[in-house]
């Protein structure tokens, strides 16, 4: 988030785009309560009416899949009304000209075509989020798991720097992490293009200083996605993998693919809490330590380093850091001779710049937001108030892609997966706490109640749905959350695998899987 | 903004500064006098409706309840002496009078469940003096797994209605009736997974009796072994919620969101507050696992590491490119940050990525 929870207290106007947050995060959405309590305006956009689109002054019901377009239309309107900062654009931004150019063509009627969306309607959002004087962006994974993923978070920023909506108390660009440390993963550089604090691989000077630092010649170019990864399984050229905590088989997309390239592995070590799909393929399986049993450090949502204690001893299970130290020192790989997570962390700390500024200690009581650049710095709960990393803020253009498959004769529904709030992601732990099969003990296909007519479906009873890559049985629940022609499931129940029929397309830039978009056909089990 | 302390008023003999707006509550707190509360929550609007916080002001005939009355310049006030003590304790005695201070008041019931009966001890409130008829009416028929609703203790101080509105924004919960026949109860008096209650459990955790309380930590209240509490972060999403991880003899028995909490400021949801037995569940992990004739068998540490080990240098000597990791977003920092190093320590590569791409 480029600005922190508090300021979630403050907007005049929230624009939410692709994200159930009270089932997501709740917490969160408590403050966005008394921001709308205070006499905030709260403007939704999501193709399912969920409970923040009932709690909207302006829901937005697009069309899965069209989140460029409406944003485009929304700052086509900001730019026609005469609602752009000027002030704000010369001073901190660049490539305006060209970008209201390439708006010209975004015309409310043309969006409305688009995205399902009344013109009337994306002329009023865009009104208001233009014209207050602070108003803020959040979203979540509905902006991200698209084929045009990064377009939708470039459209986004395009919106918040020409109404000057960044780098104020109570505006922002928001994306609210999905897990519990998603951020601090990136932050250490569990990732292909960047070393720990976001140091690109590419530049020279951090590929020396990692060199040094890990006693190795460090590549000059970068590594490939998880999702490249899989299929240089396939190709032969990876022959070992190590996964950390992650239930791939059942969470990612396109699960036969997947299962399909661990298979290929000669050599697979999972470190997890439980036997899982992913387990089951393994070589070697670790038990790892779970929270509460472990040390360490949580980053959250708004870059905040906060310290998890250990509450309980694990009965026989070890921290990943230990396990991980291990295997390297087992390999005679030098540098991995820590005696805990705090040795990890400060060293983690002496090679990040956005971490220079803390160590272990320093953390205690987690009030410090990074980036914090030296000793004595107090932190930076909001970014980009003086500048961008990068200098100016640069307009993309940004054009509507169509989803990877649109909905077809064979295939006429779209299905948009995510979560809910009984339950976290494949239920691994929320399926094993007592009281949660109370509230949610099944998963259910959320149907529109004119759908479940039309389809010769019955309330309760099991649908079929199938895509090209597979099909899965499940109960129907007619709800009006659903729009006709839309469907919901959640990926929550093993006995439900619904990302056995997601991945019909993958953004080209990250190479995150459509999951929010997927054509299926729906008819009685 | 806050405004400035630029105001002046006495409390206790002592002069202190305050800021416009401020309550008589506030500005007394902050200069460490401690004035009994039931019906007070920091968080919440004041609400007057205990009237244990009554202090004197010089020039007022009666004295006022320091809640819900602003500060003034110039106001001397006095927070403690017999006359007041006499009356907090008569109001501890009627609150007694349906609430037994010899009744045990199990701590896992809630963050705040210890607030009567502390004052009862404070004041002296041993037994009950008046002796009447009782109100509110518990509801054992809610049958829902995480919140007891033993109305019996309840004293209708609305820091539960108030926390449901205020805090969460939900307002699931309500109030029937009036005086003597108050009821804290739901919409159409149904059970809460019929009404809008997403089980946050903040009310349990505000409720300053007991009242309601948290039916899954109050498995473990026969358990002798003392209640530890552990400071810790959420382990679910990624807004950072702190809490307190309850223990009794290495065992977690509960959550207590920290009021503290700079992400949460004590709001939890239904999984922070009771997703927690996995855990302990018997499907856990406890020993590694290696391949053996085409199964995983149960192996030592020792064999396990070295297996995997082996694999992995076996990978290295073949190609630099050979291996990849994936590290989680579930697991602290340092798990990410070994698990990139592992790779780029070893192969010189960048052949990691972690599971935000879904």
């Amino acid at each position: 988030m480029s600005n922190p929870l508090a300021d979630m207290e403050l907007p005049e106007v929230i624009f939410c785009i692709g994200t159930n947050m009270t089932e997501c995060h709740p917490v969160a959405a408590t403050r966005l309560k008394k921001a709308i309590a205070r006499g905030a305006k709260l403007i939704v956009a999501d193709p399912r009416r969920i409970r923040l689109a009932e709690m909207a002054d302006l829901y937005l019901p697009l069309q899965v899949g069209t989140d460029t377009a409406l944003l485009s239309g929304m700052a086509h309107v900001i730019a026609r009304d005469g609602l752009v900062d000027w002030d704000f654009i010369e001073r901190r931004t660049e490539n305006i000209e060209a970008y209201l150019e390439h708006l010209e063509q975004f015309t409310p009627k043309k969006v409305a075509a688009i995205t399902g969306v009344p013109a009337d309607d994306i002329v009023e959002a865009a009104r208001w989020y233009g014209s207050a004087g602070a108003a803020a962006i959040f979203y979540t994974l509905g902006i991200t798991e698209h084929i045009c993923g990064v377009q939708n978070v470039q459209s986004l920023s395009n919106l918040a720097l020409l109404a000057g909506q960044v780098g104020r108390p109570g505006t922002g660009i928001n994306p609210m992490r999905g897990q519990n440390n998603v951020q601090g993963t990136g932050d250490s550089g569990a990732l292909p293009n960047n070393y720990c604090g976001f140091q690109s691989v590419l530049e020279e000077g951090h590929r020396r200083k990692f060199s040094e630092a890990y006693g190795i010649e460090m590549d000059a170019e970068k590594g490939v996605t998880k999702v490249t990864a899989l299929h240089k399984i396939l190709d032969g050229e990876i022959k070992a993998m190590l996964i950390v905590g992650e239930n791939t088989v059942a969470s990612d997309a396109d699960r036969e693919h997947c299962e399909k390239a661990l298979n290929a592995l000669d050599h697979l070590v999972v470190l997890d809490l439980f036997m899982n799909e992913t387990t089951a393929l393994a070589d070697v399986v670790f038990p790892a330590s779970s929270w509460g049993e472990t040390d360490g450090v949580f980053v959250n949502t708004e870059r905040r380093l906060q310290r998890v204690r250990q509450a309980v001893a694990p009965k026989g299970a070890k921290p990943d850091w230990w396990i991980i130290s291990q295997i390297a020192q087992r390999m005679g790989t030098a540098g991995f001779e820590y005696e805990s997570a705090k040795d990890v962390f400060n060293e983690l700390c002496s090679l990040s710049p956005i971490y220079a500024g803390i160590d272990w200690d320093m953390i205690e009581t987690g009030q410090y937001h990074w980036p914090v650049p030296f000793k004595g710095h107090p932190g930076t709960p909001r970014l980009h108030e003086e500048r961008f990393p990068s200098g100016r803020g640069k307009f993309v253009l940004t054009d509507y892609v169509a989803p990877g498959e649109v909905v077809s004769k064979k295939f006429p529904v779209w299905l948009t997966t995510g979560r809910r709030l009984m339950h976290y992601h494949t239920a691994t732990m929320t399926g094993r706490s007592s009281g949660i099969e109370y509230l949610q003990k099944e998963e259910e296909l959320e149907v529109n109640p004119a759908d479940v007519e039309a389809w010769g479906l019955t309330d309760g009873g099991k649908a079929r749905v199938e895509s090209p890559r597979g099909h899965v049985d499940v109960r129907v629940k007619a709800t009006h959350r659903s729009p006709t022609g839309t469907v919901f499931c959640s990926f929550s129940f093993s006995e439900v695998p619904i990302n056995d029929l997601t991945g019909s397309g993958y953004d080209p830039v990250t190479e995150t899987a459509e999951f929010k978009v997927c054509p299926v056909r729906v008819t009685p089990a | 903004m806050n405004k400035p302390l630029d105001q002046r008023m006495t409390i206790d003999g002592q002069e202190v500064i305050f800021a416009e707006g401020e309550t008589i509550y506030a500005v007394a707190q902050r200069n460490a006098r401690s004035i009994p509360t039931l019906c007070y929550d920091d968080r919440l609007e004041a609400f007057g409706a205990c009237r244990l916080c009554v202090v004197e002001v010089e020039g007022y005939r009666n004295p006022v309840a320091s809640c819900t009355t602003p500060a003034s310049a110039g106001m001397v006030v006095t927070t403690k002496n017999a006359t007041l003590d006499k009356h907090r304790k008569t109001l501890l005695e009627l609150v007694a009078s349906e609430n037994p201070p010899d009744a045990d008041v199990s701590p896992l019931r809630g963050k705040a469940s210890q607030e009567m009966t502390e004052l009862f001890t404070e004041y002296g409130v041993t037994g009950a003096r008046f002796e009447g008829k009782k109100s509110g009416t518990s509801r054992p028929d809610d049958d829902n797994p995480f919140i007891l609703r033993d109305y019996d203790r309840c004293i209708s101080c609305y820091r539960c209605v108030r926390v449901c509105a205020e805090q969460e924004g939900d307002f699931a919960i309500s109030v029937m009736n009036r005086g003597f026949s108050t009821q804290i109860t739901t919409e159409f008096s149904g059970l809460l997974k019929d009404s809008d209650c997403t089980f946050c459990g903040q009310c349990v955790q505000t409720c300053p009796t007991g009242a309601l309380a948290d039916k899954k930590a109050l498995r473990f209240a026969e358990d002798p072994a003392p209640v530890k509490k552990t400071r810790s972060v959420c382990g679910y999403c990624g807004v950072g919620c702190s809490v307190d991880i309850m223990t009794k003899g290495g065992r977690i028995v509960g959550i207590q969101p920290a009021f503290d909490g700079p992400a949460n400021e004590g709001a939890l949801c239904v999984k922070g507050q009771f997703a927690f037995d996995f855990v302990h569940h018997t499907d856990r992990l406890t020993t590694p696992h290696v391949r053996k004739e085409g199964k995983l068998v149960p192996a030592s540490w020792e064999e396990a590491l070295d297996v995997a080990a082996e694999g992995f240098l076996k990978a290295k000597n073949h190609d630099r490119y050979a291996t990849y990791a994936i590290a989680s977003g579930r697991a602290p920092s340092e798990s990410s940050y070994l698990t990139q190093k592992f790779i780029r320590a070893n192969n010189g590569t960048h052949y990691v990525d972690n599971c935000s791409r879904g």
